[in-house]
């Protein structure tokens, strides 16, 4: 009989009208990293949401070392040993380390707070586990890797021995993904055990011994990961193959769509540009990608580009019209689309249905409205027509309240509307951040189909692995300057990465710095 | 007894569930006003008890008498419907504000400022009726222009500037009375409209005489035009449209192209009209004076916020509880004889406080019985496709491999 330190056999979630987990079987073994692949919606986050006693199951049983437990409420969990990083931390911004990692625990004499021996308790732990972390920073002062170091000693405080990790690489750079793979084969090492849920095959093929793939509520599998590879895994997450991007090469033309002439912007964090002197052109026919670590000026050059933050110097000229001053309408207007790159922040307005999300660009051109007045009947009708073309799934179709769609569907609409508007170009930030494996295709396939159409898109990505896929050109950000312009079919991750972290700058940019 | 019980219980339940947006909003109004008229008798109780005589028949009968005599006779009716026509358009001048995200605590000042150029119009410029009420209309505007302009320029918040409005226009409106000697006749109070300037006062379609009550006039009935013109501007233009976007998501709204600062401005600018109206109505009436030497903030511009909280800002709703909180005011009167009128705003503070307070709880269950029907849908959206659908066809190849480890876990 093998060691199982969790079972979780036979788990059945209902929710009206779906199930959520269908017989689904998790056996973690004692000492091992074992992953939970599945999309978004497969049901990954209500299994562990029923193993933090979250949800009761209406079926199926727990067990811990063999013996049947019974996990009503988070703290149960917590007294079996089971402890969470969440994807989205959670942690106060104004406490300091320490203050977080005793907060729910905190030791005391006579109602006192007293924290010299558990300093001494965490200094030891972040020493043993390898955790670099300071511990009398504030978390709003300190890097989001470091915050997740200290979710971690969070769940090592509290002794817990089975750690769950809810997509823990999702935040991180490509660095700091580094780092935390080793900081979980030392949690290993000590005697922990790792659920890790993720939807990134090479980072469970990196770093896990064993996989259990989920699909649509169903449990379809669990195999050894030396046994298996990348295309096994994905075929079973998807239940299909994915085919890789079929790109045809670019039929660029001379046309300028997009001309950036010396934009500089100002930073609202700090007293330098956040984009300083950056001039590149967008032709029609070709995806240009700005690559770069996040933070450094992509956001503000975007904002400039489309008019949500006022430049401070340079020129934009959009389909040979001088834009630098015109209003974001204007912009539009004149042929300029954009996906934002925060979908809840400005992509959508939450509490509007559907039909009015879809709408938001339209509702005051001619057809839409009657001297002011709403014709309802056209934005049904527009609506069902983008409903019905871009495929986007809800409950309540055009009814629908944005706020309750899910993720894809959310980022389909926004697609669906941007691409609608038949500009010129196509502004993208970030268009797949946050969704699962069928619907990154989906969205990719959209904005090539876009390049074909001779439309211009400027798409600014943080993943390497879309820039080199969909990119026919790419330029590198770094602190708020253009450092390269590289060929995706000669250049490699790597060459790119250098330049992101700026170790490198190519000649012809050299120029340009110094601006500082 | 307990299982019946159980089985209500139960059904309600359902039904609460099965319940639509649209009622769940009107059922929590109601609950929430049951909640603030239970707490007025109880402080009628405790005012009874720390009484040196206790007679507790006189807080069934006080509170009998506010329930009821607001319908009592047509006397009461007509003046319930007089009380609640300036009542309702501060209150819709509130609810609009709320519905583009702004909180307009400065509803008084504008209606002061209204209420004064009303009077002067009528007095001084011997206007009639109606273009004294457009000057109201114009001057509120303007007084909710500075702060709206405030807010889109300077980012300054709507609730300071506007308070501090209020009292600039308080004593400022005293200021340019004083100085108009003209239009008061004694120190405190303004010349009476019937004396100075009859064609100011709003018609009463003759049914002043025929119902032989001073309190008739057309008030109301331009108050519900209002309400139902801003239900139509509401939810049936594009202003409308952009009004709510931005209240709901500004920076998705300026993201779409919506010029929000322009929407702030004309928001707070129509917001100062309603509430200015609302000032004309009530001193065209006839039957009110300004008292030139007031130092107190007029409290119709307050009283506009639960109006507008409970009716959740929908200008339809707004004409109802107007009329509600006026039937309270004249069954407070009716109440006097028992308790002094101190007593009684204190009573109607407690309703309409509790009404309010209870709102925002009741609103804080209606959030949790979304948020969970909101969760249930997600997960529904998430799961696309049904099941049965999805469950693999014969071709869809399971690679052996992993059914036969999968197989041995479940051996094991």
């Amino acid at each position: 009989m093998e060691n199982y330190i969790i079972e979780m056999n036979n788990i059945r979630k209902e929710f009206p009208g779906i199930v959520a987990n269908d017989d689904i079987t998790l056996k973690l073994r004692k000492g091992e990293i074992h992953a939970l692949l599945g999309e978004n919606g497969a049901g990954k986050s209500t299994l562990m949401s029923v193993l933090f006693g979250l949800y009761v199951p209406e079926k199926g049983e727990i067990r811990k070392n063999g013996e049947v437990v019974k996990i009503s409420n988070p703290n149960d969990a917590n007294d079996l040993g089971i402890g969470m990083v969440h994807q989205h931390f959670k942690l106060v911004e104004v406490f300091t380390v320490l203050e977080n990692i005793i907060l729910g625990a905190e030791p005391t004499k006579y109602g006192f707070l007293t924290t010299k021996e558990t300093r001494q308790k965490v200094l030891e732990l972040s020493e043993k586990f390898n955790l670099k972390v300071d511990i009398d920073a504030k978390i709003e002062d300190i890097s989001v890797g470091m915050q997740q170091r200290v979710e971690i000693l969070k769940m090592l405080y509290r002794e817990n021995e089975i750690l769950i990790f809810d997509e823990p690489t999702a935040v991180l750079t490509p660095q700091e993904i580094d780092e935390l793979i080793k900081i979980m084969k030392n949690l290993i090492i000590e005697g922990k055990s790792i659920l890790f849920i993720s939807h990134k095959l090479n980072e469970i093929m990196a770093v896990c011994d064993r996989v259990t793939v989920l699909r649509k509520g169903k449990y379809i599998g669990t195999v050894d990961v030396s046994k298996t590879n990348i295309d096994e895994l994905s075929k079973m997450m998807v239940g299909r193959k994915i085919d890789s991007i079929k790109k045809t090469p670019a039929k660029k033309s001379d046309e300028i769509v997009l001309d950036v002439r010396n934009l500089t912007v100002s930073s609202k964090l700090h007293k330098n540009n956040a984009v300083n002197n950056v001039s590149f052109q967008v032709n029609a026919g070709e995806i240009l990608c700005i690559a770069g670590i996040e933070g450094n000026g992509q956001s503000e050059l975007i904002y400039g580009i489309t008019g949500l933050e006022k430049i401070t110097s340079g020129q934009i000229v959009l389909n040979g019209k001088d834009v630098t001053k015109a209003s974001i309408r204007e912009r539009n207007l004149n042929g300029m689309s954009h996906i934002p790159e925060d979908r809840h922040k400005f992509g959508l307005v939450l509490d509007f249905n559907l039909a009015q999300n879809l709408a938001l660009k339209k509702y005051f051109q001619e057809g839409y409205h009657n001297h002011g007045f709403i014709n309802f009947d056209k934005i049904h009708e527009h609506s069902e027509a983008l409903i019905k073309q871009y495929d986007i799934r809800s409950g309540k179709g055009s009814d629908t309240i944005a706020r309750s769609m899910s993720g894809g569907n959310q980022q389909k609409a926004i697609i669906a509307r941007e691409i609608d508007c038949e500009s010129k170009l196509l502004v993208a930030v970030q268009p797949t951040r946050g969704l699962d494996v069928g619907a990154i295709e989906n969205i990719h396939k959209m904005i090539i189909q876009e390049r074909d159409a001779h439309k211009a898109v400027l798409l600014i990505s943080l993943e390497l692995e879309e820039v080199l896929d969909l990119s026919d050109r790419i330029l590198v950000m770094f602190n708020g300057q253009i450092v390269a312009e590289l060929n995706p079919k000669k250049t490699t991750p790597q060459e790119i990465g250098l330049y992101m972290v700026g170790a490198k700058v190519q000649e012809k940019f050299t120029g340009s710095r110094g601006g500082q | 007894m307990m299982a019946l019980f159980k089985k209500n219980s139960t059904a309600e339940l359902k039904t609460i569930k099965e319940l639509s947006d649209k009622k769940v909003t009107i059922i929590s109004s109601v609950s929430s006003i049951f909640v603030g008229l239970l707490f007025g008798l109880v402080i009628l109780f405790i005012i009874e008890i720390i009484k040196e005589y206790s007679d507790f028949t006189n807080p069934f009968y006080g509170f009998v008498n506010l329930m009821t005599s607001g319908i009592s006779s047509i006397g009461n009716i007509l003046k319930l419907l007089y009380k609640a026509a300036p009542l309702m358009m501060t209150g819709l001048a509130i609810g609009f504000a709320f519905k583009a995200g702004l909180f307009n605590i400065g509803a008084t000042g504008q209606y002061t400022v209204g209420a004064f150029f009303a009077l002067i119009a009528a007095i001084l410029w011997q206007f009639p009726w109606w273009a004294a009420l457009i000057v109201a209309m114009i001057t509120g505007a303007l007084w909710g222009f500075i702060p709206g302009l405030f807010k889109a320029i300077f980012n300054i918040n709507e609730v300071i500037t506007t308070i501090m409005l209020n009292w600039t226009a308080l004593f400022f409106v005293n200021l340019l009375f004083y100085n108009n000697p003209g239009i008061y006749l004694t120190p405190e109070r303004t010349t009476a409209l019937a004396s100075a300037n009859p064609s100011a006062i709003l018609p009463d379609l003759g049914l002043k005489v025929a119902l032989n009550s001073s309190y008739v006039n057309i008030g109301i009935f331009i108050a519900i035009l209002f309400a139902i013109l801003i239900y139509i501007i509401m939810e049936k233009t594009t202003f409308g449209f952009e009004i709510k976007a931005c209240g709901h998501n500004k920076n998705a709204s300026v993201y779409a192209g919506i010029k929000a600062k322009r929407t702030i401005i004309y928001t707070m600018l129509i917001s100062g009209a309603l509430a200015g109206v609302g000032g004309g109505i009530q001193f065209l009436s006839g039957t009110v004076q300004y008292t030139v030497s007031n130092t107190t903030l007029m409290p119709m511009g307050f009283n506009g916020i639960p109006v507008a909280l409970l009716a959740f800002s929908n200008p339809i709703g707004i004409i109802f509880s107007s009329l509600f909180i006026s039937f309270l005011q004249v069954g407070g009167e009716n109440m006097q004889p028992i308790y002094s009128s101190e007593m009684v705003n204190v009573i109607l503070a407690v309703i309409i406080y509790f009404s309010a307070f209870s709102l925002i709880l009741s609103q804080f269950i209606r959030k949790r019985l979304n948020m969970r029907s909101i969760d249930l849908e997600i997960a529904a959206n998430r799961l696309e496709t049904p099941l049965e659908e999805n469950i693999p066809p014969k071709e869809e190849p399971v690679e052996p491999v992993i059914e036969k480890s999968s197989k041995k876990e479940v051996e094991k």
